[in-house]
């Protein structure tokens, strides 16, 4: 385990803001800085929790975007509706900010290189956010073949899509399909329905490659995937899942 | 003390009438969905509602007997404990005085309500009746959506919104009090949004 | 649509660790109501709610309920029969 603390409690740190990206007209990636931060492993989250003057508290949970990269830690947030920790990360934040943050969290959803077995990755929508932190990882160190699939609503609407698009032109075992489920360009060579058995058949391994899978997305796309990834004969263990909630976030 | 966070508000509350919000509360104009387990999805034609009095005896509704019944329209405010207050919400229901016409309430004093999926709540019996409970079927002119508790759900406005159970099919009329869900983990067992009973306790 | 409120049991890691002073996610655990083993990182969580409702994924059944209150948490282990806490890590 990458050097975090086993037992004990989990510690409410500082975390300045050094770096903004902005990833879609709805998603932001924060670069954040955080002295104390003991590493941590792809698929891992992070608490955040914001205070305002008045007392008031307000906690969410976020993906880490990056591998473990010493006192870094980013993460990528897409706006919900309402939301009142998305909208300050979005709209409010700025380089030199500095909020609470604890974790790394989760040791269910988590992958590293050197497993061996090939990896299938399902995205929805910002559920990209984990699964990119393990193909970066995978771009870093891994040998893995992956295979991943991500499903956004428009092309501008897919965060990381150059990065994802580099990564898939290397041609050295990551392959990435996009498809876009609302609206896509004129002549879009890539699917434009949502996720469905078929596409799973045709894009992940077969169930006797044996792979590992992570799906990460709103609730009911990770159901839907899930229980396809079933029927087509995967065994369920070897499928993990990250449910964000009805919307997102 | 936590750190605080430049540029972070909080909550943004909307203009509310003085006196209309109690203590704790902030008001907003949403109307979020709060759920405890999975949305029940029940047809019109299988349900009911029952009552079971102190000597186990029921009195029980169909969907279309309930429609036959006096309906009421009540506007009224609603207080959920995890501080949201919404203010001036309509709703279209009948009147738990209506219902309990039709019941033998000898010993009761208590009544445990129960929903579709599972879900509980208590109530002293004085608090559902004298014009202050409604089983709710309409909210703002619509059939209410299940995530809100259609096809109906108890209103009981002048207590934390917890205690008007989404999905209600059952009141057990009790004589001595028996917790429900949120009353049993730690909740307040009146909860009271005017004198802040939130927590067991307070 | 219908039932998708849900989340997983890595939502509630943080709680967890808060609970346990460590991380459990990856833990199994067994339902006391149907007997069903499986990781706490696949438990279905409702967290909108008063307070966090952590239900077995076999049977439906509430395993953990998390209440936050202003001096802390109340926690209730309401259907868990047993967890795993491996400590030779």
């Amino acid at each position: 385990m990458a050097g975090a603390a086993i037992h004990g409690r989990l510690t409410w740190l500082v975390a300045e803001v050094v770096g903004l990206v902005e990833e879609t007209p709805r998603a932001r990636s924060l670069i954040l800085n955080c002295p104390g931060w003991a590493g941590h492993r792809p698929g891992q989250h992070i608490d955040v929790r914001l205070t305002a003057a008045d007392g008031y508290q307000a906690q969410r949970s976020y993906s880490i975007a990056t591998p473990a990269d010493g006192e870094r830690v980013t993460i990528t947030v897409e706006r919900v509706e309402n939301g009142e920790v998305s909208s300050y990360l979005i709209d409010e934040a700025r380089v030199g900010d500095r909020f609470e943050l604890r974790g790394p969290i989760g040791g269910y959803f988590v992958w590293e290189p050197g497993r061996g077995q090939p990896l299938f990755l399902v995205a929805g929508g910002s559920g990209i956010v984990p699964l990119m932190a393990m193909i970066r990882a995978r771009l870093l160190t891994g040998s893995e073949e992956v295979r991943c699939v991500v499903s956004a609503r428009s092309l501008e609407d897919v965060i990381y899509r150059e990065e994802l698009q580099r990564a898939a032109a290397r041609r050295d075992g990551i392959a990435v399909t996009t498809t876009l489920t609302r609206s896509h360009p004129e002549g879009w060579p890539g699917p434009s329905r949502r996720v469905d058995r078929e596409m799973l058949g045709e894009l992940g391994w077969p169930p006797s490659e044996r792979p590992l899978t992570f799906v990460c997305g709103p609730t009911g796309f990770v159901e839907s995937v899930a229980s396809a990834l079933v029927g087509l004969g995967h065994e369920p263990e070897r499928i993990r899942t990250e449910r964000f909630g009805p919307t997102g976030g | 003390m936590s750190f605080v966070t430049r540029g972070f508000g909080g909550r943004r509350g909307v203009e509310a009438p003085p006196g209309r919000v109690p203590p704790g509360q902030y008001a907003t104009s949403d109307f979020p969905v709060l759920s405890a387990g999975p949305t029940p999805r029940v047809e019109l034609d299988e349900w009911r509602l029952t009552i079971t009095d102190t000597r186990g005896a029921e009195v029980s509704w169909s969907w279309d007997e309930l429609q036959a019944l006096d309906s009421e329209s009540p506007k009224v405010d609603i207080h959920c404990v995890t501080k949201w207050t919404k203010l001036d919400t309509s709703w279209q229901g009948v009147s738990l005085d209506t219902l309990l016409a039709d019941v033998d309430l000898i010993g009761a004093r208590y009544v445990l309500a129960h929903s579709y999926g599972g879900y509980s709540t208590n109530l002293p019996l004085p608090d559902l009746t004298g014009g202050k409970a409604w089983i709710a079927h309409s909210y703002e002119g619509r059939p209410l959506a299940p995530e809100h508790g259609g096809p109906a759900r108890l209103l009981v406005p002048h207590l934390y919104f917890w205690k008007s159970a989404k999905w209600v099919n059952r009141l057990v009329l009790l004589e001595s009090d028996r917790p429900g869900f949120w009353e049993s983990y730690g909740y307040h067992n009146y909860g009271d949004p005017w004198r802040e009973q939130r927590y067991t306790g307070d | 649509m219908d039932g998708e409120r849900h989340l997983d049991g890595n939502s509630l890691g943080g709680r967890l660790w808060d609970l346990f002073g460590r991380e459990m996610t990856d833990e199994a655990g067994c339902c006391g109501a149907c007997g069903a083993v499986a990781l706490l990182g696949q438990l279905v969580v409702y967290r909108d709610a008063p307070g966090e409702v952590a239900r077995c994924s076999s049977c439906g059944a509430v395993s953990i309920v998390v209440v936050p209150t202003p001096d802390g948490l109340r926690v209730t282990f309401e259907s868990i029969r047993w967890v795993d806490v491996g400590v030779g890590g």
